[in-house]
């Protein structure tokens, strides 16, 4: 019964990153790669990770594909060009991708690393996978826990500066100009020479 | 029974396309972005498929630091695309080569 | 004991940085009096040391003051031995020297380089205490190499002359040639005994003087032989014997103080004084001993004649220092070293009060040097020209003055030793006494008397020196005459230098032991120079010059024309400059030449350096091309290298 759930989840997932990699719009393969990440999160469940399936919907799905869609539409893309050359390079990433699956087959089918004769144990069933990641996440890995917030924050950081633009023309207010201004900043006397003009005056 | 060699497999494939659609998409970065997606996906499947098959959880441990990895790569990357974008009008990949020797 | 022996050597050195280094602080009067203070110190103390050593029942001291390194068992370090040879010369350089000091202050007084000069000279008394007091070959190297520079940097203390440059230059030059002999030799005794401290050194070839050393293959050699005839290598750059003698009367265009100080009276007697402090060694071979005898006695003979046709007065001293130091070489060579060490504790003090002398007559002469046009100065210098005739007296060993009994216990010794060469040897040293006579007095006699041959400007201003020249001159004459009577008795004829093992001789019948078995007194051995010939030949050439310069100078062109061919051999000096000029110098410059133009503009500029740059600049002309600076290129060649990876992965680890 699982094998079968898993098998057409699987499916499902290589039908969208195919897609993802062939359709013509930007927007489409964002929206099936997140069908793809979906089907993985439930691959995941079914594996015993719950925590991880939820993240990665939650993380994924939620913030970084929604992310994506934001850039995507945000940005001005002609989008027939982008497929220029596509029947073109096609051949190449078909052959690179067959050899690699070739090769990768030739690792897991291999008998000397006995890859193939395990299944997966039933998940027992009083575990608390949340509970056990937390245990592990908290002792011996709070240091890399610690560093991949410090990864996250300088992300935040890169982005904001990479993307922040100073708007020419705006007009706002500075404070601390306005506070900090001198006399010689607004005023200039100048010394003119009356008019040479008898009985001159304005006209 | 799920397999161990099912999510190997599923691994290879899903690697294996991801590194095909590096190749067939050349003038769409954030397509590529989302190869490098598919790629890592590709990684963490294996990693779950080893962790529940040996019942050790540093595996899905792993998993979650890619994630954060990824997820800091995406934002990055997407960052420098608008910027890109910004200062060229496109976001064609072949016509970046201002690396060129 | 041993802080007096720290504060002689360290006093001069203190002195020499002060007066160096804060030469424009301490000011002209603040620099001599400096030196002249830590000097004469150091001179008293060295007395005190020489008489406790001899009578006040001091021991001699063998100290290691300073571990530098150690190399597996070989130590290197700075330690002192003083015995009474060491005392000896310590006494003679600091006293020397202190005359130098104070003669200094009158000769160099308008000189802008004041204080650096006595920064040199008080340099120079500090590593020449060194070389003497060391205990181990390493420490006497270093000194050997400091006294080297401080003569380097004197020679060409007037650096604006082209000459001085030249003479300071060959100096150098010809002084490596003699120290690599010197390390070559020191290497090889501390390759074979591990250890460089004398006393170790000579206790290890007492034990085994017959030990052979492999050079060149399979020869064996006898070490003693090999060991002290490369150490006498270095004793002949130092001390100026043939061939290496060219850079010694270049070397006068030094000050005159330096000419003394150094040329004369101490650094150049350092050789003397190696072969003496290693007789031990060189007792262990006749080979080598032979050869310094020869050596010896050729430079005393030939260096003389060349004093012959000089009119520089001041290269006129110089060959006679070195026609002198051939004669303590060859007293060396017959294992005389006794009376070599003493010959150079004599000639120290009148051939210092020579060139004291010639300096005087120098600066009174607006620092004109050439003897044909000085004559009938003794009226004007009356105290110069006293002193002068005195030390001129002790060169040529008039009988009472201390140059007598040194030259003729050389002589005497050289006489009374067997066999071909050291008769050779003898007839060698016995004509060098007609000759040093006849250049001596050839000297005296052009400048001090005669027909005054001085221009008109010079002999306005001609009168005798001030007193801190002359009193130098007067003090250095006291010893010059004295010192023979008093010392020759214990120091060449009795067991002076042998009491404390610090010279030794292995051989029973030396002409030294001969002489001394029939010493009876001062007197005695006076007396007995009435019979041998060097009396007689001194006197004929006194006679002669007298004859040539003096009595009968028409006789000179008729007297000298047939000899035009000799006196043309001796003004170019056997023609030995020109050969090491266009031989060896010139041949070096060709060499070099050839290395700069094919090794370093053709090969390392051309080949390697740039040929490096145009090859990698090639290289990537082409490969630039790869460089697309396209992404979808670089990913390629990345999944391609992933690709053969897992393909070795999977060829090596799965079906292997």
């Amino acid at each position: 019964m699982e094998q079968v759930i898993f098998y057409v989840f699987a499916a499902v997932m290589l039908f969208a990153a195919t897609m993802v990699i062939s359709v013509r719009n930007p927007v489409h393969a964002a929206l099936f790669l997140v069908l793809a990440f979906f089907n993985a999160a439930i691959i995941w469940v079914l594996a015993g990770a719950e925590f991880l399936g939820i993240a990665l919907v939650v993380v994924y799905v939620g913030a970084v594909m929604v992310l994506f869609l934001f850039v995507l539409m945000m940005l001005d893309i002609n989008a027939a060009p982008l497929r220029e050359g596509f029947a073109r390079y096609l051949p190449v990433g078909v052959l690179v991708a067959g050899l690699m699956v070739l090769q990768l087959a030739a690792v897991i089918l291999s008998a000397r690393l006995e890859l193939i004769s395990g299944t997966i144990p039933e998940p027992a069933a009083d575990v608390n996978n949340i509970k056990a990641i937390g245990g592990l996440l908290y002792t011996a890995y709070v240091y890399p826990f610690e560093i991949a917030a410090v990864i996250l924050l300088v992300a935040i950081v890169a982005a904001i500066t990479l993307t922040l633009r100073r708007r020419t023309g705006s007009r706002k207010q500075d404070v601390a100009k306005q506070l900090s201004v001198k006399k010689d900043d607004r005023l200039r006397l100048a010394r003119m020479r009356p008019s040479q003009r008898q009985g001159g005056g304005i006209r | 029974m799920i397999e161990l060699s099912d999510f190997l497999i599923l691994g290879a494939l899903l690697f294996s396309l991801g590194v095909a659609g590096i190749f067939i998409n050349r003038k769409n970065v954030i397509l590529l972005l989302m190869c490098i997606e598919l790629i890592l996906l590709a990684v963490n499947i294996n990693f779950i498929g080893f962790s529940a098959y040996l019942g050790d959880i540093a595996g899905q441990i792993f998993v979650f630091f890619i994630l954060t990895v990824a997820a800091a790569e995406a934002a990055i990357g997407l960052a420098i695309v608008v910027v890109l974008f910004r200062s060229r009008g496109d976001i064609n990949v072949a016509s970046l080569d201002v690396m060129k020797g | 004991m041993e802080t007096v022996l720290y504060a002689i050597v360290l006093l001069p050195l203190l002195a020499s940085a002060v007066a160096g280094l804060a030469g424009p602080w301490v000011g002209r009067r603040g620099a001599h009096w400096v030196t002249i203070l830590a000097v004469g110190i150091a001179c008293a103390l060295s007395l005190w040391v020489l008489y406790g050593l001899v009578w006040g029942g001091l021991e001699p001291v063998d100290v290691t003051a300073y571990t530098w390194l150690s190399v597996g068992d070989l130590g290197l370090e700075v330690g002192f031995l003083v015995d009474r040879l060491t005392a000896l010369l310590m006494a003679t350089v600091t006293f020397v020297a202190l005359m130098v000091h104070i003669y200094t202050i009158g000769y160099m007084h308008d000189d802008p380089g004041y204080q650096r000069f006595f920064s040199y000279i008080a340099l120079f008394t500090f590593a020449m205490l060194m070389l003497v007091m060391a205990n181990n070959l390493l420490q006497l190297f270093f000194a050997w190499e400091a006294v080297g520079l401080v003569s380097y940097l004197l020679i060409g203390f007037w650096f604006t002359r082209e000459s001085a440059i030249f003479a300071n230059l060959k100096a150098f030059l010809v002084n490596r040639v003699g120290d690599l002999g010197l390390l070559l030799g020191i290497a090889v005794l501390a390759g074979a005994f591990g250890t460089l401290h004398y006393g170790e050194l000579f206790a290890a070839i007492q034990a085994d003087p017959e030990r052979t050393v492999s050079l060149l293959g399979a020869t064996e050699w006898r070490l003693a032989t090999v060991a002290a005839l490369l150490i006498f290598v270095g004793c002949m750059g130092k001390s100026a014997q043939v061939p290496l003698h060219v850079w010694l009367p270049d070397s006068m265009e030094g000050p005159t103080p330096i000419s003394a100080l150094i040329h004369a009276a101490t650094m150049v007697t350092a050789g003397i004084f190696l072969v003496a402090r290693l007789s031990p060694l060189f007792e262990h071979s006749t080979v080598a001993l032979t050869v310094v005898l020869i050596v010896g006695a050729l430079t005393a003979f030939s260096m003389g004649l060349i004093g012959l046709v000089q009119n520089d007065i001041k290269r006129v001293i110089a060959y006679s220092t070195l026609s002198q130091l051939g004669y303590m070489v060859a007293a060396l060579g017959v294992s005389a070293y006794a009376a070599g060490v003493f010959h150079l504790f004599t000639h120290a003090f009148f051939k210092a009060l020579l060139f004291l002398a010639a300096g005087s007559v120098i600066v009174a002469l607006h620092h004109e040097q050439d003897m044909r046009r000085m004559g009938g100065l003794a009226r004007y210098m009356p105290v110069t020209y006293a002193t002068m005739l005195l030390a001129t007296l002790a060169l040529i060993g008039a009988p009472g003055f201390s140059g007598f009994f040194s030259k003729d216990a050389i002589i005497e010794a050289v006489g009374h030793t067997g066999g071909p060469w050291a008769s050779l040897a003898y007839w060698l040293l016995l004509l060098g006494v007609f000759v040093t006579a006849l250049y001596s007095f050839r000297m005296l006699f052009l400048v001090f008397h005669g027909r005054e041959r001085l221009d008109e400007h010079a002999r306005a201003h001609l009168h005798e020196s001030p007193l801190v020249v002359t009193v130098p001159l007067v003090l250095l004459a006291v010893p010059s005459v004295l010192i023979g009577l008093i010392t020759f008795g214990p120091v060449a004829m009795g067991d002076f230098l042998y009491t404390d093992g610090a010279i030794r001789v292995l051989a029973e019948d030396t002409g030294l032991q001969y002489l001394a078995a029939h010493y009876h007194g001062v007197l005695a051995f006076m007396g007995h120079a009435l019979q041998t010939p060097t009396l007689y030949l001194a006197l004929a050439g006194v006679l002669v010059a007298w004859l040539l310069y003096l009595g009968r100078p028409q006789l000179r062109g008729p007297l000298t024309a047939p000899l035009r061919p000799l006196q043309r051999v001796l003004e170019h000096g056997y023609g030995f400059d020109g050969l090491f000029n266009r031989g060896l110098a010139g041949g070096g410059r060709a060499l070099a030449r050839l290395l700069a133009q094919a090794g370093e503009r053709w090969l390392i500029d051309g080949a390697l350096v740039n040929g490096t740059a145009r090859l990698i600049g090639r290289a990537a002309a082409g490969v630039r091309y790869s460089q697309t600076g396209l992404l979808y290129h670089y990913a390629f060649v990345m999944v391609l290298g992933l690709l053969l990876l897992i393909m070795l992965f999977v060829l090596r680890t799965l079906f292997a």
